[in-house]
């Protein structure tokens, strides 16, 4: 990538560092205006997170920046230095083809709430984001936090069911995310 | 017979457990999906990959007097610019009329038509590159009117009309009704806003070759596109198709695909294009906006007597699919009912407007949403329920439609009708503001608000019509995998584009050959083509052409099996040996060899699978084109407040035949989905384009449903299984979209008393401020 022609006569940017699902990584050669979704995708081998709207409304580039959702497309990689990312590919056990699901992405694929899965990484990090923050929102509380992201197949009728299904596993003490404490486990099971 | 799947029922497989047909089976592709490990084609990754980009037209039409490309040029890391005096081919393409330049050089016809393209080492250079070609431009004045395009000059060679079908069935010029209805109607551009833009990876093979790997519906159809603009020989141009974030059919006509693989031929580097949002909805095809006046007729009694019908449908600047979307508005006109007399013209026509072709519905959404108000106009006309009007006229079995055709197969129109009225109307809902149309803004006052309640029926052709052979090709091996156990591997080019197609070819893998163990070949051009993924096709054809490739690989079995025990495999009226648990066995004795003993060699099997063939439509609109049909109801509660125009979609309840439920889960899927994309047309959903320029090519200002807009979805399904058809299944992907609109807009008419002849409806409407159809010249800028 060093060979890369940069785009302007702009300088390069400095070398960052970037704490990408407990691993740092550093950006080096890179030009300071690329957004935090493009260096996921193009820089660090995490194309997991989404690109399809490039403005903020869609909710595909949904990603966990110390613990709260973001944009990733409207936010400047070099503005998430010293920041926890995490992605879709940081909340399940273990990266790659071998990935194990955690709770939320087994409710999703049971409850039927993946089709084309375009929206499917984002919405499963906002739903992370919901129940982890507030498991107790039911019906319209949950709409409107899931309002930030568009599916097209739409597949928000699953969605809902696979949510309330998490929710449930939870209290009963189900599930409750990944028992090694991963990121989806480690709120899973609050009672309210 | 009827059944019911409630949305969130259980299902009735437990993921892990590959499934059978008529299972829940689990998707493939669903854990890396779920886990972002599902490679998408804008995921692709190649080292040393340049970024492609194009250049488009700001103007609507326009000559171009020059174009410079020399600051581009000299631009560091800039390593091609391509005009169209760069294509080395046909200089055009074109699903089914090569009518669309790859690069326009003299004239333009529509904003944001390709113009050039660059590729650079990084997208935001490709995109500085793209700025800096200079392109001198003289702005002419668009075609815009739909109406006048049909007589005014001609825009392209080809000429501005692509199709006019002029049908009459029956007398319709010697009877007319006791009552008489009748209206004019106007859908705008609704665009298939799929989530995964338009991407793709051209590599090149170092020989003359081109690998490209790309979302589409159709690749044999891109592939022959992309080698004649190219002058390559078919064999040379290898697709593959990467992961397709949604199509809706915004994906059956080429968009990036010649652009990415001339950039690459060029450079012999490997390219990716990726479009944005905004370039995503110059770059594809969207529903083609329509003008409808009616004229209905009955007798006294509620019997349809005639239907009168002219259908202008704005194609835009390209015939992409126009012939045949306005076939289908044609044919599907009066809807499904028993009308036996009808004059309807339809036309589809060229304009400056961003070129319009497929989106799911196909020309019978446009229509449905006119008919359906006629319906409504009529029975009030006749102080009859709606409803009962419908049933009182509704299709069935051996009824003719308008264009002359029988229906031989099933038409459970009563029936949809009923389990879509049976289902229990919505509670009042919370005392939230929530709930309120327009939401949190607070401006709606609990007190103002209206709920309405409106019924619409609709329906549409599967498959291509009018003679198109429209085959798939599939096969299927079956041999030892590296346990010794027997595994079945499917190759079919079928496009999978979030539907579901995947998941049902190892459903009848598993069915057919009761095994366990199938997976799925790659998808590409190495193998037959297996037609579109559109018109509700592929669980038919090339559900069809696996099924019919593993009985080639159960007979083979039978036969290496027949060998070893010593028996015939056919007696003098059936065989003499079967397929059962994993085994080929004696039917009439204790023989038995389990599969994986007859695998010494593997068996390989493919199938060429075709439907009954149909007809052209003759000069008056007559003939057996169409080669089954699916039919839906929908009933649609809303609330209103009348004063603000604003709605909410409380419910939705349908009644779908789908011959037979394959996989109950990928069904509601489906049909939530559908109807989501019908209440966006019907509330929300519009391409504003004025004066040939579109005005929100994002989705911040094209608005589509989110999980606050979306109305709960009851569904019920009826089943009779479809003669003729594998498994006796229907596509099911269309009809939720097409009556779902209609049957919005009648409620909110139920809720309003407004006319509503427009969609989608603007609270200007619902007030009254707005001119609608009667006034055309208010347009969609009017809001």
């Amino acid at each position: 990538m060093s060979s890369e022609i940069l785009p302007t006569t702009e300088p390069e940017a400095e070398p960052y560092r970037l704490q990408v699902n407990g691993r740092e990584h550093t950006v080096a050669s890179s030009w300071l205006g690329e957004s935090l979704l493009y260096v996921l995708r193009e820089r660090l081998g995490h194309p997991g997170t989404k690109n399809a709207c490039d403005q903020g409304e869609c909710g595909s580039c949904t990603v966990l920046m110390d613990g709260r959702v973001v944009c990733a497309c409207c936010l400047l990689a070099a503005d998430a230095v010293d920041a926890d990312i995490r992605t879709v590919e940081g909340l399940g056990r273990g990266e790659g083809p071998d990935a194990e699901v955690d709770d939320v992405q087994r409710a999703f694929l049971d409850a039927g709430a993946v089709q084309c899965g375009f929206c499917t990484p984002g919405l499963v990090v906002a739903v992370h984001d919901l129940l982890d923050h507030r498991p107790e929102e039911v019906a319209l509380g949950v709409r409107e936090a899931l309002s930030g992201n568009l599916c097209r197949c739409t597949v928000y009728g699953r969605v809902l069911a696979a949510v309330a299904r998490v929710r449930d596993e939870r209290r009963e003490g189900r599930g409750g995310g990944l028992a090694d404490g991963g990121p989806g486990g480690q709120q899973g099971g609050v009672e309210t | 017979m009827s059944t019911t799947t409630p949305p969130g029922a259980p299902t009735t497989t437990t993921t892990g457990t590959p499934g059978v047909l008529g299972d829940s089976a689990d998707r493939p592709d669903g854990v890396a999906k779920v886990t972002g490990n599902f490679a998408f084609s804008s995921d692709l990754h190649l080292e040393g990959r340049l970024w492609g980009r194009t250049l488009r037209s700001p103007h609507a039409a326009a000559r171009i007097r020059s174009i410079d490309t020399s600051r581009a040029t000299a631009m560091a890391g800039v390593h091609a610019v391509v005009l169209a005096e760069d294509v080395p081919g046909s200089p055009t393409f074109g699903m089914e009329h090569r009518d669309q330049p790859v690069f326009a050089s003299e004239v333009i016809r529509h904003h944001g038509e390709a113009v050039a393209a660059v590729a650079a080492e990084h997208p935001e250079l490709a995109l500085r590159a793209a700025r800096a070609i200079e392109v001198d431009y003289e702005v002419l004045e668009p075609l815009v009117d739909s109406e006048a395009a049909i007589t005014a000059d001609p825009i392209h060679p080809d000429g501005n009309v692509f199709r006019h079908i002029a049908l009459r069935h029956g007398d319709p010029d010697g009877v007319t009704g006791d009552v008489v209805v009748e209206g004019s109607y106007e859908v705008a551009m609704q665009d298939q806003a799929f989530l995964g833009p338009e991407s793709g990876l051209a590599v090149p093979d170092g020989e003359g070759g081109i690998d490209l790997y790309i979302s589409t519906q159709w690749l044999h159809v891109d592939r022959d596109q992309v080698a004649a603009c190219l002058d390559l020989a078919p064999d040379k141009v290898r697709l593959s198709l990467a992961g397709v974030g949604g199509a809706f059919g915004g994906r059956e006509d080429v968009s990036l695909q010649v652009h990415v693989c001339l950039l690459a031929m060029v450079t012999g580097r490997p390219v990716k294009m990726l479009y944005s949002r905004e370039e995503s909805f110059h770059g594809h095809v969207h529903r083609h906006p329509a003008r409808l006046w009616y004229r209905h007729h009955a007798t006294s009694d509620g019997d349809l007597v005639k239907v009168e019908a002219r259908i202008v449908l704005d194609g835009g600047a390209y015939a992409s699919s126009s012939a045949a979307v306005i076939a289908n508005a044609t044919c599907f006109a009066a809807g499904p009912y028993r009308v036996p007399n009808a004059a309807i013209d339809g036309w589809a026509v060229r304009t400056n407007n961003p070129p319009c072709g497929a989106m799911r519905g196909f020309g019978a959404v446009q229509t449905c949403f006119a008919h359906e108000a006629q319906m409504d106009r009529l029975a009030a006309a006749l102080d009859m329920d709606p409803v009962e009007l419908r049933l009182r006229n509704a299709l069935a079995t051996g009824d003719r439609i308008v264009t002359g055709q029988v229906i031989t197969g099933t038409a459970p129109v009563r029936e949809v009708i009923e389990a879509a009225t049976s289902h229990p109307l919505p509670d009042a809902g919370p005392d939230d503001p929530r709930v309120l149309p327009g939401g949190t803004g607070l401006t709606a006052r609990p007190g103002d608000v209206v709920r309405g309640t409106g019924f619409a029926v609709g329906y549409k052709n599967l498959m291509f019509s009018e003679g198109f052979d429209d085959y798939s090709t599939a096969g299927v091996r079956l041999e030892r995998g590296l346990d010794g156990e027997p595994v079945a591997t499917v190759r079919c080019a079928a496009a999978e584009v979030g539907q579901g197609f995947h998941t049902l070819a190892l459903q009848v893998v598993r069915s057919e050959l009761g095994i366990e163990r199938a997976v799925l070949g790659p998808t590409d051009t190495s193998i037959g083509s297996a037609g579109s993924t559109s018109a509700s096709r592929q669980t038919w054809m090339s559900g069809g052409a696996v099924q019919a490739a593993c009985q080639a690989v159960k007979r083979r079995l039978l036969v290496r099996a027949s060998e070893r025990l010593g028996v015939a495999v056919d007696g003098t009226r059936r065989e003499l040996v079967a397929l059962r648990d994993g085994a080929v066995v004696e039917v009439d004795g204790d023989g038995r060899v389990p599969l994986a003993d007859l695998l010494d060699t593997p068996i390989d099997e493919v199938h060429e699978y075709h439907h009954p063939p149909t007809e052209p439509l003759d000069e008056h609109g007559q003939g057996n084109a169409h080669v089954s049909f699916a039919f839906a109801a929908h009933r649609a509660t809303v609330d209103v407040d009348p004063e603000l125009g604003l709605v909410r979609v409380v419910q939705v309840a349908t009644g779908q035949d789908i011959g037979r439920a394959l996989n109950p889960r990928a069904l509601i899927g489906q049909v939530e989905g559908g109807i989501a994309q019908g209440v966006g047309l019907a509330v929300m959903e519009e391409m504003v384009v004025e004066d040939g320029l579109v005005r929100n090519p994002s989705f911040t200002d094209y608005l589509i449903p989110t999980t606050l807009d979306m109305p709960e979805v009851v569904a019920s399904f009826v089943e009779q299984p479809e003669p003729g058809a594998p498994f006796g299944a229907k596509g099911v992907g269309e009809p939720p979209t097409i009556s779902s609109t209609p049957a919005v807009v009648a409620a909110m008419r139920a809720a309003t008393g407004a006319a509503l002849t427009r969609v989608p409806v603007r609270p200007g409407d619902v007030v009254g401020e707005d001119g609608g159809v009667a006034d055309p010249a208010a347009g969609p800028g009017a809001r």
